[in-house]
């Protein structure tokens, strides 16, 4: 595959794809087949990229997320969005050995450049998108992590900004927001007012929602978190990956790029992982339709501290269960004392501060190891933390000590060492 | 009682082929169902759009009464009253694959 961006844009990008019915439509920020108004993709030629993308092609390349540039749905080269992705994969042994999962893995979204949360991956895609399409307004409805990386993302590209976001949402990511200097609308309700209020807005204002109308393309950058899984384990397909659910786009388009790199025979494609959802049991519609055996996912009113995964009705609800059940996996829906407590113990075992989507992801894990849902398998465990811990502070209060204080003497530090360190564990 | 029930319906862009490029359309009816199929009267195409098999909603559409989603509620039976507006909203949310 050569490197030289080409004059003619991809053939394959002149369209989107209706997920549910098939028909084609012309590129562009749309979102739903005209049809039966199913959810809209991209796809690629994979057979002609077969054997011309190689490990080897893309271990030359810078490493951020656009070293895959192929399998993402730009024209030209990338004009915005250097250095986002390519995030560790570390291993947890500390952790595993505490939840009895062997050959555990964190996938460490949560060092995502610029704002710290795997939502800086799909918004690089979806801005770098926008500016193909000549939008000078961007936007989007989000939880919080969306609207991080919009407002960083759409500074550094020189875009007018509408971030919506549910007016109560934790203070740390407004802040994270509004520094940016974009438009940020608190709308009296919750997200998913505030999505369905940015679907009429987009249908309304010729301004590319990230999420809504350029949901197609926004979406597909979700996908190189299985991209770098892979290349990191030196081209082995993990056997179970945990990831946080709330619209539900992650879990399925990881599904999508582990599907793609087995087609393009950079894994062995008669090797999937086996995708395991989590949510947060005061939001958990999709887990709810799972464990119910049903293929519709009904909606339901988030209840949780989990901030960032409370999206009662999820876009890509169905998708995400489909994912889940083709792939043999499973999911769980954790109390916010687990969450708390998964906080915890990633923090105390691996030294990483996750907020709450991750005490979600570590606490589903923990459940379903107990119930024994990764044994019969060989190969890695991973666990996808997407967000970081600075974001929700105030969750975490109850799961650590504030430290005492004390005169600056020797001797105090000598009664406090013959104390112990205290720390109960 | 026979008051007469005022309701706005709002028509996404993708619908709009079926109303003439109408986006927002005012007609009669005391259920979601009813002011559903006094806009079908007006232009018929409308109905088979957005119902399937003339019963229930579209898996990927949803309604709102006011911002409220009728899954909520009574789903095309939840009641409406006058002055209210109706959202048609596609696929941001919800369905099952067929
Ligand atoms: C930190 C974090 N993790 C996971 C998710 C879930 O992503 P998705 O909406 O694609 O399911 C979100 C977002 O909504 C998030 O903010
Ligand atoms: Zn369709």
């Amino acid at each position: 595959m050569s490197d030289e961006t080409s004059t003619a844009p991809p053939k394959h990008l002149e369209t989107l794809h209706c997920r549910i019915c098939g028909t084609e439509v012309a590129a562009g920020p749309v979102h739903v087949c005209e049809m039966c108004f199913g959810p809209l993709e991209v796809h690629y030629p994979l057979e002609a990229l077969r054997g011309r993308l190689t490990w080897e092609v893309i271990r030359g390349r810078p490493t951020d997320l656009w070293r895959y540039r192929e399998l993402l749905p730009l024209e030209g080269g990338p004009t915005l969005a250097r250095g986002v992705g390519w995030t560790p994969l570390l291993p947890a042994p500390r952790l595993g050995a505490e939840l009895g999962i062997d050959d555990l893995w964190v996938k460490a979204d949560l060092s995502n450049h610029p704002t710290q949360s795997f939502k800086d991956r799909v918004v690089a895609v979806a801005l770098n998108r926008a500016r193909e399409f000549g939008l000078e307004d961007v936007g989007c409805a989000s939880t919080g992590n969306l609207a991080n990386a919009v407002a960083a993302q759409a500074a550094a590209g020189g875009f007018r900004a509408w971030i919506f976001i549910p007016k109560d949402l934790e203070p740390e990511k407004i802040i994270a927001t509004a520094v940016h200097g974009v438009r940020v609308v608190r709308v009296n309700g919750v997200y998913d007012d505030v999505n369905r209020l940015c679907a009429e807005v987009a249908d309304r204002f010729p301004w590319g929602i990230v999420n809504v109308n350029l949901r197609a393309y926004y979406s597909e950058g979700s996908k190189t978190v299985a991209f770098e899984m892979a290349e990191q384990l030196d081209g082995a397909v993990p056997a179970n990956i945990v990831v946080p659910m709330a619209g539900g786009s992650l879990i399925t388009k990881i599904g999508k790029g582990f599907r793609e790199l087995g087609a393009l025979g950079l894994v062995d494609p008669g090797r999937q992982p086996r995708l395991f959802g989590a949510q947060a049991s005061g939001c958990a519609p999709i887990i709810g339709a799972l464990e119910r055996g049903e293929k519709r996912v009904e909606p339901v009113r988030p209840d949780t501290i989990a901030r960032s995964l409370a999206i009662g009705n999820p876009a890509d609800g169905p998708f995400a269960l489909q994912a889940i059940r083709e792939s043999g996996g499973w999911g769980a829906g954790v109390s916010d004392d687990e969450i708390r407590e998964g906080i915890r113990l990633l923090a105390t075992l691996e030294g990483i501060f996750t907020e709450t989507a991750g005490g979600v992801t570590v606490a589903a894990a923990a459940r379903l190891a107990a119930e024994g849902r990764f044994k019969d398998s060989e190969g890695a465990t991973v666990l996808c933390i997407t967000g970081n811990g600075l974001k929700t502070p105030e969750v975490a209060r109850s799961t650590y000590e504030l430290g005492e204080v004390i005169e600056p003497r020797l001797q105090e530090v000598e009664r406090l060492a013959e104390a112990g360190l205290g720390l109960g564990a | 009682m026979t008051t007469t029930t005022k309701v706005k319906v709002r028509v996404p862009t993708p619908l709009s082929s079926a109303t003439g490029g109408e986006r927002q359309i005012e007609v009669t009816g005391s259920t979601v169902r009813e002011v559903l199929q006094a806009v079908g009267e007006i232009h018929p195409e409308f109905l088979d759009r957005i119902l399937v098999d003339g019963g229930e909603l579209r898996e990927f559409l949803n309604i709102f009464v006011n911002g409220s989603d009728v899954r909520f509620e009574e789903k095309l039976d939840t009641r409406v009253q006058d002055g209210d507006e109706i959202s048609i909203v596609p696929s941001i949310a919800g369905g099952a694959i067929p």
